[in-house]
């Protein structure tokens, strides 16, 4: 490493930097080698792999209603679309019928999970770029949610209330008079958000025409997500290859054509409106039924390839499982949406200065545990 | 000149914004009610997590020291990293039959990943989550527990 740093301050007169692992606004441990002519960032380099845990290889040796708390501890704020993902593999591999009942409450659970994350992204944001406060109200109002989970699944984060099959435990009686009053709480609390932040003048010059990705470079790196929608790369797997109850619900593909900092943060803001949306159109129409379908107490798959994809709060996340009929997968591999975005950091903070590096990654969102697995 | 008068413009707009965003934090300042802050250590007397929450896991007991676990393994098989354990034991009864029961329940609470998969598969239902939160201790050693107690049968009954 010293000598490859040697080589780039020899080479082109430039700076090398490390940004990470420990650093505030990478929001885990990613670290950037950023190759700096003055301020004027010129390469950057991430290194990934500290927080490796060889989750795929894991998944290796266990069963299939094993891999579900795994998935949890990857991208840890969209853990339930993560677990949803791996039992819509499974289901799809066995040919199980899911009730409508389950439908609805993992589209219902996924969506909450899709805005507690988009509001702590609303918050680190604006903590990355100055604005502490932010860091406070955001949370505040993802609290609610977590304590929804906490409430029916009795976790706040790593949630494993998805089994092959269904959920591990029927809604709690409180859940859907929860859900209502979070949503007209949230109704009237989003604008203060945008009243905070999206209008800040401060916030508008840092993140406006900064880490510009063009509609070309979205589709050749495969950008999936906010970022992606953000750059016009219409993308959403909710609306072109619909799964769980969302060919029964009406919503927006968000998608703007700028696809700077600003407006990657803006398609999260208006995408926070449209699960809202899909929320109040589900809550009210729950079916009776069973929460879980009988399923064989050993779970063996048909031998061959499975494939299945979920948008998570981030991109578009892949399960591919390999079976040979065993109990346990013969190759699990995910298709990760934050590894993938990742790459495209180099790419779109050139020539930008090293305090906009913080607003482009924060921007791309990035859970790291994700990125290494 | 025109410069000039967007300048200024610009100038106030910029400002309504900053004022604009204080108007927020000023609405909730002068509102000491809508705080949701909890002050944790001091409120520990009051607070009650919810019931589905889990802390750990426990085996629960009747009042005659009695409990449903009889020793089947499940849990152990189900449990993704080892964290259960089941040490079983052979005994007579009354009828000079053997029998299995378990001699002890180990469970390690510092591997545990709380994925409810043990509590949900057991057949007899011997197992519960408690809403006990605070697992700091000084002693790595004291993570592992012995979930049954000490001189405690299997409930009659339970198969």
């Amino acid at each position: 490493m010293e000598e490859a740093v040697k080589e780039l301050i020899d080479e082109n007169q430039e700076y090398v930097i490390n940004m990470g692992p420990q650093h505030p606004s990478t929001h885990g441990v990613l670290r950037l080698v950023v190759s700096l002519k003055g301020e004027i960032v010129k390469n950057v380099e991430p290194h990934i792999g500290y927080i490796h845990r060889g989750i795929e290889k894991m998944c290796e040796s266990i069963t299939y209603p094993q891999i579900i708390h795994l998935t949890d501890r990857m991208d840890y704020l969209s853990a339930h679309i993560n677990n949803e993902a791996v039992c819509l593999a499974v289901e799809k591999a066995l040919e199980t019928d899911i009730p409508d009942r389950i439908k609805i409450i993992r589209t219902i659970m996924s969506e909450l999970t899709r805005i507690q994350s988009h509001q702590l992204f609303w918050a680190t944001y604006g903590m990355d770029l100055g604005g502490l406060t932010c860091f406070f109200y955001g949370l505040r109002d993802r609290e609610k949610i977590l304590d929804i989970f906490e409430e029916t699944c009795g976790s706040r984060m790593i949630v494993s209330y998805n089994c092959p099959g269904g959920l591990m435990y029927d809604i709690h009686p409180n859940f859907q008079n929860r859900v209502k009053e979070f949503i007209k709480y949230f109704r009237r609390t989003l604008p203060e958000y945008d009243q905070l932040l999206t209008g800040n003048v401060i916030f508008r010059e840092r993140t406006m025409n900064v880490g510009r990705l063009s509609l070309e470079d979205a589709i050749s790196y495969g950008v999936t997500g906010p970022s992606g929608r953000a750059s016009g790369f219409s993308c959403d797997v909710r609306k072109h290859e619909p799964y769980s109850a969302y060919d029964r619900v009406k919503f927006n593909e968000i998608t703007f054509n700028d696809g700077d900092s600003y407006h990657r943060y803006l398609v999260r803001m208006k995408e926070m409106w449209e699960s809202m949306d899909i929320i109040e159109q589900l809550i009210d129409n729950i079916p009776e039924g069973p929460y879980a379908v009988k399923m064989k107490p050993v779970i063996k798959l048909p031998e061959g390839e499975y494939y299945q994809r979920v948008e998570t709060a981030r991109g578009e996340l892949g399960v591919y499982i390999i079976s040979d009929g065993n109990k346990n997968p013969y190759r699990v591999k995910f298709r990760s949406p934050n590894f993938v975005n990742l790459s495209v950091l180099n790419l779109i903070s050139k020539d930008f200065k090293i305090a906009d590096l913080v607003t482009i990654g924060g921007s791309l969102d990035l859970v790291i545990p994700d990125i290494d697995r | 000149m025109k410069s000039i008068i967007d300048y200024i413009k610009e100038i106030i707009s910029a400002v309504w914004s900053l004022l604009k965003g204080m108007q927020v934090t000023g609405y909730y300042f002068i509102r000491p009610k809508t705080i949701v802050t909890q002050k944790y250590p001091e409120n520990r007397k009051t607070l009650v997590m919810m019931e589905r929450f889990k802390g750990e896991v426990v085996m629960p007991h009747n009042e005659k020291n009695e409990h449903k676990c009889t020793g089947c393994g499940i849990c152990e098989i189900n449990c993704p990293n080892g964290t259960i354990e089941i040490i079983s034991k052979t005994i007579t009864t009354e009828d000079g039959k053997k029998k299995r029961v378990i001699d002890k329940h180990i469970y390690r609470l510092g591997m545990c990943t709380f994925c409810a998969l043990c509590v949900k598969t057991c057949p007899s239902n011997a197992l519960a989550f408690s809403q006990e939160f605070e697992h700091a201790v000084f002693n790595k050693a004291l993570l592992t527990k012995v979930l049954n107690k000490p001189g405690s049968q299997l409930m009659k009954g339970v198969e």
